[in-house]
């Protein structure tokens, strides 16, 4: 990133620290998204590393090669914990939140700019401290939920969930604090003439999302303390013996963990709107509907997390109440699938690599939404709870639908941030082979959740051995499609063509395309004026 | 009345292509499978024929959204459409795709709730079962039939029957009569379990503190298989459940000879599967904090 001064700009802050300095004391929204953007790629290294691993495992039945069957309980909690705390979390709201919030509302910085540094930097400690416990007595074994009493101290005795739990507390912390400055800079900070109604949807998914966040993490990090003094100090929140209750751990994660699905692909849907349009050469059809299809979506978010917990025990009527609860958030949902088939229709598209991410999106979280209503139905839940259906169902809506906005994005906006332009026919083809990879991949799982395949298990009966196979092959095909990623990010940076300040062309109207590329260290210096912008009628 | 009437057609149907098939029930997964594991309770009968509907609904929203996204790539690429419209409004159509949907979920939810409410509970239950479960293996107590218990615990692969299948058989198997209401009531001793046949449309927590209630009818004999189905540790892949439905006249005679077989025997709890398994217990043990209360195992 050069520091050459841009239009505006006398140069009277231009003198940045440089070297390791820069990046370890800063306080530049670009810098700090570029950190995010970073940790992410590495995160997702390592949090691939182990699904691969998962995958080689269960190619075959029997065992291949995890003889340690808490190694692979292991594998399966850090892979979960890794993906969704340190790739799509700090890829999304970290990454690109820091980056284009500022530049898309106006303004020239975050509102705390030292607290940014900070969120970064917990998070950075939070994913040592999670490494750190993969090392210790046999790591967390207890799956992404922790559910007590198998995260107790009688059966998990090691510190490893113990470091877990500090690691999961310092991300909160970082989240929390990412979430104040997201909330107040959108707030406070946008350029004259944008209101809230002209407010790019990237913005208003930021927005949302950081509302959830704030609401969602302080109940999870209830939780984890009085996790960590029943381990720790005696007490007995989630032990019958001494009066507490298992399930009610399990209420309080839910109360957390739902909202969590939407804090990671809210964001999804704020990108994905912008690359739809900017592809369409057409404004967003039905932005309003758009801006409060993803409030109510937020809101409704938090009403519906026992639908996780279908076979507690809790009486009929509590469940019929969580089926229609759930049932409800097809609804927006479906008025955002189909605002973007309507921003599309009548464009004149092109189908860069971005668009071609973003339509995969679609077709992706409509097929994994569907399978989400046959969950949300108690009575057939009971079938498919705890399955490879519902191991199908989640990672199209999370790990495939959200990672494909995360490399849609990247390409979308890498331009914009490095100042160089990656190769459309490496991009169209990193995409096919991804968008097969992964079909192949967890499409077959939906057959093995159907048979009754159990998730979470190193072994599986004999009968479950030819979709299993098929998947790892799948799996094989989306890793060769990752490092195919790894090495365009890698060429792109180091030999890509310069990017013009705008190579999308007339589709591309929000603020962060008017400022050169690569976006100069300060921007929107003198505040843009905004008043001119095409109002949301 | 009707719905009785209804599920025994199609039960002689059923019945009637299973018997020319083969004779008593053979269930659990089948290679390549792709749906579900045959039906032996009128839960599951319920749950699949629901799962139909829901299916047909689901299939239909992504052919339509595939649909108009083949459409959008055919017509409005940018040299089929190189002027770009400025549409971005209607509101005919934002009210159809609104109130659209909440019908669909109208026609969803009816059956929905249907299928809910008669599965809770059992109506009239004849007898019960008790279910325990431990790491890593069940206790089945048969407080009705003479009330014993016995344990059930993985067949290692080494010693596996001929025909056996790996990772489902067990040494001591479950056996209920057929056509009989049963009520399950399951709990545990250590850690959260979660005891499911998918032929019986049964899955339930087994939680340490609680008891949960849950039921099924089988209408057929035969042989079913289930494995635990919540993250318990360590062993979690490794504690089957088989049950084998029989006759009521030779349920009786079993559970006379098995009143006699497990009176008073308390069978050590074993621990299955491999060995690292062993030496990771004993490895948590020593690691195990002081201070830390200790439950009594």
């Amino acid at each position: 990133m050069s520091d050459t001064a841009h239009a505006g700009t006398d140069g009277g802050h231009d003198h940045s620290p440089t070297g390791w300095r820069r990046w370890a004391y800063s306080t530049n929204h670009k810098d700090i998204g570029t950190l995010y953007l970073a940790i992410a790629v590495i995160a997702a290294v390592v949090g691939g590393a182990m699904s691969a691993m998962i995958r080689l495992e269960l190619t075959q039945p029997g065992i291949q090669f995890i003889e340690d069957f808490q190694f692979y309980n292991m594998l399966v909690t850090a892979h979960g914990f890794v993906m969704v705390f340190f790739v799509v979390m700090p890829a999304l709201i970290g990454g690109f939140g820091n980056w284009f919030v500022p530049l898309m509302i106006g303004t020239p910085d975050m509102a705390f700019p030292r607290m940014n540094n900070v969120s970064f930097w917990l998070l950075a400690a939070a994913l040592v401290l999670l490494v750190a416990s993969t090392f210790i007595a046999g790591g967390v074994g207890t799956g992404w939920t922790v559910y007590p009493p198998l995260s107790n101290a009688d059966f998990h005795p090691g510190m490893a969930v113990d470091f877990g739990i500090l690691s999961l507390h310092l991300a909160g912390a970082s989240s929390i604090l990412g979430a104040i400055n997201l909330i107040t800079t959108i707030l406070n900070m946008r350029a004259p003439g944008m209101t809230l109604h002209r407010m790019p949807l990237f913005v208003w998914a930021m927005l949302i999302t950081a509302f959830l966040l704030l609401m969602a993490i302080p109940v999870l990090a209830g939780a984890l303390t009085m996790l960590l003094t029943d381990r720790n100090f005696g007490t007995a929140f989630f032990s019958p013996e001494g009066g507490g209750d298992p399930i009610f751990w399990q209420h309080l994660f839910w109360f957390f963990g739902h909202p969590e699905v939407y804090i990671m692909v809210i964001p999804a849907f704020g990108v994905i709107s912008h690359i739809i349009s900017t592809f369409s050469k057409k404004p967003i059809f039905g932005y309003l509907g758009m801006a409060y299809a993803m409030s109510a979506i937020g809101f409704v978010g938090f009403i519906v997390w026992a639908h996780h917990m279908y076979t507690v025990g809790f009486n009929v009527e509590t469940r019929s109440y969580f089926v229609i609860a759930t049932m409800v958030i097809a609804v927006p949902t479906g008025v955002k699938i189909f605002s973007w088939l309507a921003t599309m229709w009548g464009g004149s598209i092109d189908f860069k690599t971005p668009m071609l991410y973003a339509m995969g999106f679609i077709f992706l979280f409509v097929a994994g939404g569907v399978t989400g209503i046959t969950l949300a139905n108690a009575g057939v839940d009971q079938a498919f709870h705890d399955t490879y259906f519902v191991v199908a169902h989640f990672h199209y809506v999370l790990s495939v639908a959200t990672v494909f906005a995360i490399y849609g994005g990247i390409y979308y906006w890498l331009g914009k941030m490095s100042g160089r332009q990656y190769s459309e026919v490496q991009g169209r083809w990193q995409f096919w082979i991804t968008f097969i990879g992964v079909n192949v991949l967890f499409f077959p799982q939906h057959f093995l959740g159907m048979a009754g395949m159990p998730r979470r298990i190193p072994d599986y009966p004999d009968a479950y051995a030819g979709w299993n196979m098929v998947s790892s092959i799948g799996g094989l095909i989306t890793m060769l499609g990752a490092f195919m990623f790894l090495w365009i990010l890698y060429r792109t940076l180091t030999a890509g063509a310069p990017a013009e300040d705008n190579p999308w062309g007339e589709g591309a109207t929000t603020l962060e395309w008017t400022v050169p590329s690569p976006a100069p260290f300060h921007t929107h210096e003198v505040l843009p004026d905004t008043s001119d912008l095409q109002a949301a009628e | 009345m009707n719905r009785c009437r209804w599920m025994l057609t199609s039960l002689l149907f059923i019945s009637a292509w299973l018997a020319a098939s083969a004779g008593a029930l053979a269930a659990g997964p089948k290679p390549w499978q792709m749906n579900f594991q045959e039906a032996a309770t009128p839960v599951m009968e319920d749950i699949i024929s629901f799962h139909n509907l829901l299916l047909v609904i689901e299939i239909l929203i992504v052919l339509f959204v595939l649909g108009l996204m083949l459409v959008i790539i055919i017509k409005f690429n940018s040299k089929a459409n190189p002027v770009p419209s400025k549409t971005t409004h209607n509101t005919l159509l934002e009210v159809v795709w609104t109130v659209v949907p909440i019908a669909i979920l109208m026609v969803i939810a009816v059956p929905s709730m249907k299928l809910l409410f008669f599965m809770d509970k059992a109506k009239n239950p004849e007898m019960t079962l008790k279910i325990t479960g431990h790491q890593w293996f069940w206790t089945y107590q048969y407080p009705d039939n003479g009330d014993f218990e016995f344990d059930s615990n993985i067949v290692d692969e080494e010693d596996l029957p001929k025909g056996g299948k790996r990772l489902l058989e067990v040494d001591e198997r479950v056996v209920l009569p057929v056509n009989t209401e049963i009520r399950l009531l399951m709990t545990s001793d250590d850690v959260i379990h979660n005891w499911a046949v998918p032929s019986f449309g049964v899955k339930m927590d087994t939680v340490p503190g609680r008891t949960n209630e849950s039921w099924i009818k089988v209408t057929k004999t035969g042989t079913f298989y289930g494995q635990c189905s919540e993250l318990c540790g360590v062993n979690h892949g490794f504690m089957p459940i088989r049950v084998d439905v029989v006759t009521k006249a030779e349920f009786a005679k079993w559970a006379a000879a098995a009143k006699v077989k497990y009176a008073g025997i308390q069978t050590p709890p074993k621990t299955a599967a491999s060995a690292t398994a062993k030496a990771i217990k004993v490895a948590q043990a020593a690691a195990r904090m002081p201070g830390a209360h200790v439950l009594k195992r």
